[in-house]
């Protein structure tokens, strides 16, 4: 706690790191303790089995989760079997990995399965000030909570499981702050895919984000996940945000929040979890958020971004030759042309899922625009829940009906066709509008053309069969 | 761990910017549990002339007769961005590849990297693209040596760059450590910390599942 009697103004990051710190190894490069090891069924069987075999265990297999989103079927009535061929293999040998090592498992019929980071501030895993990793670049949504929580691969996941700590370099700080008031129709995703678009995905490269602003505190916890969980795409180490009353109440209760005694002593805490005024960070960006439109990508990086109601840029006014080729590469891959509308894009299918905006508020947003209107013909629409949770949650409110009676799919929860997960994918060079988080070549399917953006636009494409500004359509 | 010291080798360019980690292996080719046997699924988007296909696409950078035995990538900016996937480095360093010379990497792939004895190295775009119009010319006699106990990468025709890299990923390729036998000496440390920290924040330490 060398940070509360430290007269020097520091960072909420920095707090958080001096708390973990067990040794200095030179070098900036510190011995941190991990609160949380999050599993999943892709390399969780992997990293527990190669420990096993260097006849190590599991420090603390109190403080590991393991969840099946990764490869899991969304069909309803799924079970084991997956269309990705040896696909059961993996959900089979990480339930009995998980059982051996002692860790919690929340397996396929667990009320508790989800998206990991969905279920991890769900469940009350993650914690504001707790440091929480897990192998899935998309970790880094859970800062959300005011947790440091990154990505790691497989070794280091090996690490965090024998050791309970990780050997981290310091990454430098960025502040990125949103002022302003969001416009209607525009939403946490839409800031983000703006930011990466105006710094470009290589942006936050060696840096760990602490958003804030008035736009970002006007943020609902959910949205302020979304924010958080395209830290990434912009190739930051992680996002923060300062943990403020609206983060406390969303914790509190929750199955393993603390609480009695234990609350009151966190909550005490935490309310000293924010960056101290005149902290200073490495860099500052800024951004307004009243300029900002619905965003929708045109390529394949998150940085291939403009508003939807704004046209493919041209190459040749691109910044360097490196950019100008990556550009004309996904022109010719997105099949589509300089100075073309976005707008006017038909579109094959539409998608709402995955860990960046298949929460609660992502499906009501959704389903408000979907309500008495059916999705064009011929369009593919699905929605996957981001976790058995928020899908009971939806069907309690009737969401499930909206969805399906416009003519979505209706699925289980998983990762599903971010990925290619559970062995789905879409068709050859099919058109897709998504609320996920990577339009990669052939990421969505064989040469499939993924479009990114929020579950609004999504929907409002979904109705129209072309890619659509969803202030075009009012919610009903 | 395999060790780093001195590697030369045959440089292929892939000069996109941008390079993600499901570029360099799709889902589709994780089909094990295991970390070996994904030599096969690198680049497979790119490499092979169908989705699932085994056909070489002649037109792509490694299938070509002067770039056979490839050890050496030589990329642009952000190389390895995006999943957290190790299985992309497993995939690389299966395939033979030693070392990955880019203008930037994403971070969890240029640690998964070092934690599997590739080497990667940053440096000006310009130079690798420099080293790649270079080495193009005739990529099996122009090979790149890379020194690593220098911090130094050397052209065919005796261009020297110097590299910058984190001191402890140096010594641990150079060394071929194993991060965790190291941090299990600090087994006391890790009791002290924990126990102390149980007084401070009681809430992290959760009970055992019942």
């Amino acid at each position: 706690m060398n940070t509360l009697i430290n007269t020097s103004p520091v960072t909420l990051f920095e707090k958080i790191w001096a708390q973990h710190r067990i040794a200095e190894l030179g070098d900036d490069t510190a011995l941190l303790h991990i609160d949380r090891v999050f599993l999943h069924e892709r390399t969780g069987s992997v990293a527990l089995d190669a420990l096993r075999n260097d006849g190590r265990s599991v420090r603390n297999p109190e403080l590991v989760f393991c969840t099946m989103d990764h490869i899991v079927d969304t069909f309803p009535g799924r079970g084991d079997a997956t269309r990705m061929p040896g696909g059961d293999a993996f959900i089979r040998s990480t339930r009995d990995s998980a059982y051996r090592a002692g860790i919690r498992l929340f397996d396929i019929t667990d009320p508790r399965q989800g998206i990991v980071h969905v279920v991890s501030p769900e469940q009350g895993i993650a914690l504001p000030g707790a440091t929480v990793v897990c192998p899935d670049s998309h970790t880094c949504t859970q800062g959300a909570l005011g947790a440091l929580a990154w990505g790691i691969g497989s070794s280091e996941a090996e690490h965090a499981l024998a050791t309970q700590t990780l050997r981290v370099k310091k990454p430098r700080t960025m502040q990125v702050t949103f002022d302003g008031t969001l416009g209607a129709g525009v939403t946490a995703k839409d800031l983000m895919l703006h930011l990466i678009a105006a710094h470009t995905a290589a942006g936050g490269s060696g840096y760990m984000l602490e958003f804030n602003g008035a736009a970002v505190r006007a943020l609902d916890i959910e949205a302020r996940l979304t924010l958080c969980n395209l830290a990434v795409e912009f190739s930051a180490f992680s996002g923060i945000i300062a943990p403020d009353d609206k983060v406390f109440e969303y914790v509190s209760g929750r199955p393993f929040a603390p609480q009695g005694l234990h609350w009151d002593q966190a909550l005490d805490q935490w309310r000293s979890l924010w960056s101290d005024e005149g902290a200073s960070f490495d860099r500052t960006l800024c951004v307004n958020a009243g300029d900002i439109a619905p965003m929708v990508t045109w390529g394949n990086s998150p940085q291939h971004g403009v508003a939807v109601n704004g046209v493919v840029p041209d190459p040749a006014k691109a910044g360097d030759a490196s950019q100008r080729q990556s550009m004309m590469r996904a022109l010719a891959y997105m099949d589509l042309t300089p100075g073309q509308r976005l707008a006017e894009l038909s579109i094959d299918a539409a998608f709402i899922g995955s860990c960046t905006n298949a929460r609660l508020s992502d499906l009501r947003l959704a389903a408000g625009i979907l309500k008495g209107r059916r999705v064009a013909p011929g369009v593919k629409a699905i929605c996957v829940p981001g976790s058995s949770q928020v899908k009971r949650d939806a069907e309690a409110e009737g969401l499930d009906r909206v969805f399906r009676e416009a003519g979505f799919e209706w699925r289980e929860s998983g990762c599903s066709m971010c990925f290619y997960a559970g062995g789905e994918s879409f068709g050859y060079r099919e058109r897709v509008v998504s609320t996920t988080n990577r339009n990669f070549e052939s990421r969505q399917g064989p040469e499939t053309r993924s479009h990114l953006a929020s579950p609004a636009t999504v929907a409002a494409s979904a109705v129209m069969g072309r890619i659509t500004d969803p202030r075009m359509l009012s919610g009903n | 761990m395999d060790c780093f010291i001195v590697h030369s080798g045959v440089a292929a360019p892939l000069m996109k910017a941008n390079i993600d980690t499901d570029a360099i292996i799709p889902s589709r080719e994780m089909k094990r549990v295991s970390k070996v046997g994904l030599a096969d699924g690198l680049f497979a988007g790119w490499r092979y002339t169908v989705q699932g296909g085994r056909e070489p696409d002649p037109a792509f950078v490694l299938n070509l007769a002067q770039y056979k035995g490839t050890s050496i990538l030589l990329a642009g900016i952000n190389f390895g961005c995006g999943s957290s996937r190790e299985h992309a480095v497993w995939a690389l360093r299966e395939y033979g590849i030693r070392a990955i010379v880019a203008a930037g990497f994403g971070t969890i792939f240029m640690n998964n990297c070092v934690r599997n004895g590739i080497l990667p190295v940053v440096l000006e775009e310009a130079d690798i693209q420099a080293l790649a119009d270079h080495s193009s010319e005739d990529p099996q006699q122009r090979q790149i040596t890379i020194d690593l106990q220098v911090q130094r990468l050397y052209a065919a025709d005796g261009r020297m760059f110097a590299f910058e890299i984190p001191a402890n990923d140096r010594e641990m390729l150079l060394e071929g450590l194993d991060p965790i036998a190291l941090t299990l000496k600090r087994q006391q440390e890790i009791d002290a910390f924990q126990q102390r920290d149980k007084t401070l924040r009681p809430w992290i330490y959760l009970r055992p599942e019942s």
